[in-house]
C-alpha cells in the first residue's frame, strides 16, 4: 500500500512540474525576448522604435513604424474580407444547413486549418497575385500583384477556420427556447436569428473575431510570399507592405552578425508577442464569461 | 410576398454564397497547387536527395526534406506528448481541475496557442544561442515541441474532461489510487481522442516553416545525428520558389503537393483510427 501511495505522490509531483512549465512557457518566452531586446531599448526610446519611419540598420536607425503599419494594413484587409464571410457561414452552419451539408462543410473547414502556411503562400503566388494584378487597372492603378490586397486575401483564407469554428460553436450554445420564443411571436427564421441568436452570441462572436485577428497578426510565411516586402508604410491596398513577421523572417541572418540589428528584430518579435498576448487574453476572458452564463442559464 | 420573406430569402442566399466561397476557396487551393505540382512530381523527387547543380535545374529530389520533416515532426510530437499528457491529466477534477491554478494554466495555454510561429522561432533561436547549439535537428525539435505543446494539451484536455466521473469513482471504490485510475481507466478512455490530438499536433509541426527557419538550417544531406542541420519540406518549398529557375520552381510546386498529401493523409488516418478506437470507449 505504501508503495502505491508513494507512486501516486511521485506521479502527481511530476505532473505538477509539467503543468507549471506549460503554464509559465508564455512568460518564459516573453522574458527571453525582453532580455534580448533590452540592448536596443537602452539605446533608443520606445517611441522612436515604434513610431519612427526610418529603418536604416547600418546607421543604427531602427524605426519599426513602416512594418507595424504593414502588419496592420494586411491584417485589417484580411479581417474586412473574412468577417462577413465567416459570420454568414457560421450562422448558416449553425441555424440553416441540413445535416448532410454540415457533415461535408465542417470537416472541410477543419482541413483548411491544417494546411501549412507555405502552401497558402504558394496558392497566393499562383492565383491571388495574378488576380490582384489584373484587377488593379480597373481602379487606374498598376501593381505587380505583390501588395496588401494579395496578402489580405491569403490571410483571410487562413483565419476562416479560426473564426468559423469558434463562432459556430458559440451560436449553437444560445438556448433553443430563445429562438422558439421569437418564432412564436411571428418572427421569420432570419429575424429570429438576427435579433435573438446573434445578439445572444455577440460577445462570443467578438471573441472569435479577436482570435482571428491575433492569428492573422502574426502569420509569417504565407504573407511574406505575397505582399512584396517594401519597407514603406502602405497608403492603399494596392501598395506593397512589409509586415513585422516578414521582417524578422527575412533578416534572421543578421541576428548573428550585427548585435543591434538582432536586438531590434527580437524587439519586433516581442511587439508581436505582446499584441497577440493582449488580444488572446481579452478574447479568452470573454469566452469564459460566455460559457459561464449559459451553463447557469 | 412581404418584405420580411424577401429579407429571409436574401440572407439565405447570401449565407449559402458565403459558405460556398469558404469551401470553394479550399477546393481552389487544392486544384491550383495539385495541377501545378503534379506534372513535376516524379519518383526521383521522393527517392533522391539533391544532386550537384540541383538548384540550377539538374537531377535530384527532395528526399532530404521529406526525411528531415518526418524526423522533426516525429521527434517533436513524441516530446510534446511526454509533456502534454501529464499536464492534461493533471487538469482533471481529481487533481487541480476547477481550481484557479487550472483556469490560469488553461488561459496560458490558449494564449500560447495563438503565439505566432515566428515568435517561437525567435525564442528557439535565443535558447539555441544560450545552450550553444548550432542550427540543427535538435534545435528544430525543441522549437516544434514548444509549438505543438499548447495544441496537444488543449486537445487532450477536451477529451480527458469528457471521461465520466462515475467511471473514475467506480475505480476509486475498488481501492485504486488516483494514479492507477488515471493510467488504467482514463488513459484507456481517452485513446481515440489522444490519437486525434497527436496527429493534429504532428500535422501542425510538420507544416510549420516560420519557427524552424532560424533553428534547423538547411542541407542537401540526410540527417545522421541530432546535431546535424536538417532540411524540411516547408522550407524546401520556400527556398526553391526563391530561385530564378522555372525548373526549380516547378519542384517547389511538387514539394508543396507532397507536403499537402502528407497533411491530408494524417487527417484522414486520424478520422479512421478514431472510428476504430471509439468502439472500446465506455459512455
Amino acid at each position: 500500500m505504501r508503495l502505491r501511495r508513494l507512486k501516486d505522490l511521485l506521479a502527481s509531483r511530476l505532473m505538477l512540474s509539467a503543468t507549471v512549465f506549460s503554464a509559465l512557457l508564455v512568460v518564459l518566452i516573453a522574458i527571453g525576448l525582453f532580455l534580448k531586446a533590452k540592448p536596443i531599448l537602452s539605446i533608443q526610446p520606445l517611441s522612436t522604435l515604434l513610431f519612427s519611419s526610418s529603418w536604416h540598420p547600418l546607421n543604427g536607425e531602427f524605426g519599426l513604424f513602416p512594418f507595424i503599419m504593414g502588419t496592420l494594413w494586411v491584417t485589417v484587409v484580411a479581417m474586412i474580407i473574412a468577417i462577413p464571410l465567416c459570420l454568414l457561414t457560421s450562422i448558416y452552419l449553425a441555424e440553416y444547413a441540413p445535416n448532410r451539408v454540415r457533415g461535408v462543410v465542417k470537416p472541410t473547414i477543419d482541413l483548411l486549418a491544417g494546411i501549412p502556411s507555405v502552401v497558402y503562400g504558394l496558392f497566393g503566388l499562383l492565383l491571388i497575385v495574378p488576380l490582384t494584378k489584373s484587377i488593379a487597372p480597373i481602379f487606374g492603378i498598376t501593381t505587380n500583384g505583390y501588395n496588401v490586397l494579395s496578402g489580405g486575401i491569403v490571410l483571410a483564407m487562413m483565419v476562416f477556420p479560426v473564426i468559423i469554428s469558434i463562432s459556430e460553436e458559440i451560436i449553437e450554445t444560445v438556448p433553443y427556447g430563445m429562438r422558439e420564443a421569437s418564432l412564436a411571436l411571428g418572427a421569420t427564421k432570419w429575424q429570429a436569428t438576427k435579433l435573438v441568436v446573434t445578439r445572444g452570441a455577440l460577445p462570443g462572436i467578438i471573441a472569435a473575431i479577436i482570435l482571428g485577428f491575433a492569428r492573422a497578426f502574426g502569420e509569417t510565411m504565407a504573407v511574406l510570399m505575397v505582399v512584396g516586402n517594401v519597407a514603406k508604410a502602405p497608403s492603399s491596398v494596392f501598395d506593397p507592405a512589409y509586415p513585422l513577421p516578414a521582417l524578422i523572417a527575412n533578416n534572421y541572418g543578421e541576428m548573428m552578425s550585427v548585435p543591434q540589428y538582432g536586438s531590434a528584430l527580437l524587439f519586433a518579435a516581442l511587439v508581436l508577442l505582446v499584441v497577440v498576448f493582449l488580444f488572446s487574453v481579452g478574447a479568452r476572458l470573454i469566452l469564459v464569461r460566455v460559457e459561464k452564463r449559459y451553463q447557469v442559464g | 410576398m412581404d418584405k420580411r420573406m424577401l429579407e429571409e430569402k436574401f440572407f439565405q442566399v447570401l449565407m449559402m454564397a458565403s459558405t460556398f466561397i469558404v469551401v470553394g476557396s479550399l477546393f481552389a487551393l487544392f486544384l491550383v497547387v495539385v495541377l501545378k505540382g503534379a506534372p513535376a512530381l516524379s519518383l526521383s523527387m521522393i527517392t533522391q536527395t539533391p544532386k550537384g547543380g540541383y538548384y540550377l535545374g539538374k537531377e535530384g529530389g527532395v528526399l532530404n526534406a521529406i526525411v528531415g520533416s518526418l524526423c522533426l515532426g516525429i521527434g517533436a510530437t513524441v516530446l510534446a506528448l511526454i509533456i502534454a499528457l501529464p499536464v492534461a491529466l493533471f487538469l482533471q477534477k481529481d487533481y487541480i481541475g476547477g481550481s484557479r491554478f487550472a483556469t490560469v494554466t488553461r488561459l496560458s495555454l490558449d494564449v500560447l496557442w495563438g503565439v505566432p510561429s515566428i515568435v517561437y522561432g525567435a525564442f528557439g533561436f535565443i535558447i539555441m544561442v544560450y545552450l550553444g547549439i548550432r542550427a540543427s535537428l535538435l534545435g528544430g525539435i525543441i522549437v516544434l515541441t514548444l509549438l505543438e505543446l499548447p495544441i496537444m494539451v488543449r486537445a487532450l484536455d477536451e477529451v480527458v474532461r469528457r471521461v465520466p466521473q462515475e467511471l473514475k469513482d467506480e475505480s476509486y471504490a475498488m481501492g485504486a489510487t488516483r494514479l492507477e485510475t488515471t493510467i488504467k481507466i482514463v488513459c484507456r478512455q481517452i485513446l481515440p481522442g489522444a490519437v486525434t490530438a497527436v496527429l493534429l499536433a504532428f500535422g501542425r509541426g510538420i507544416g510549420d516553416a516560420a519557427s524552424i527557419l532560424f533553428t534547423t538550417g538547411y542541407t542537401d544531406r540526410l540527417p545522421h545525428s541530432l546535431l546535424d542541420p536538417v532540411a524540411s519540406l516547408p522550407l524546401a518549398v520556400f527556398f526553391q520558389l526563391g530561385t530564378p529557375f522555372p525548373e526549380v520552381q516547378q519542384r517547389a510546386y511538387a514539394s508543396a503537393v507532397i507536403l499537402l498529401v502528407i497533411v491530408l493523409l494524417l487527417s484522414i488516418i486520424s478520422r479512421l483510427l478514431v472510428r476504430k478506437f471509439t468502439k472500446y470507449v465506455i459512455r
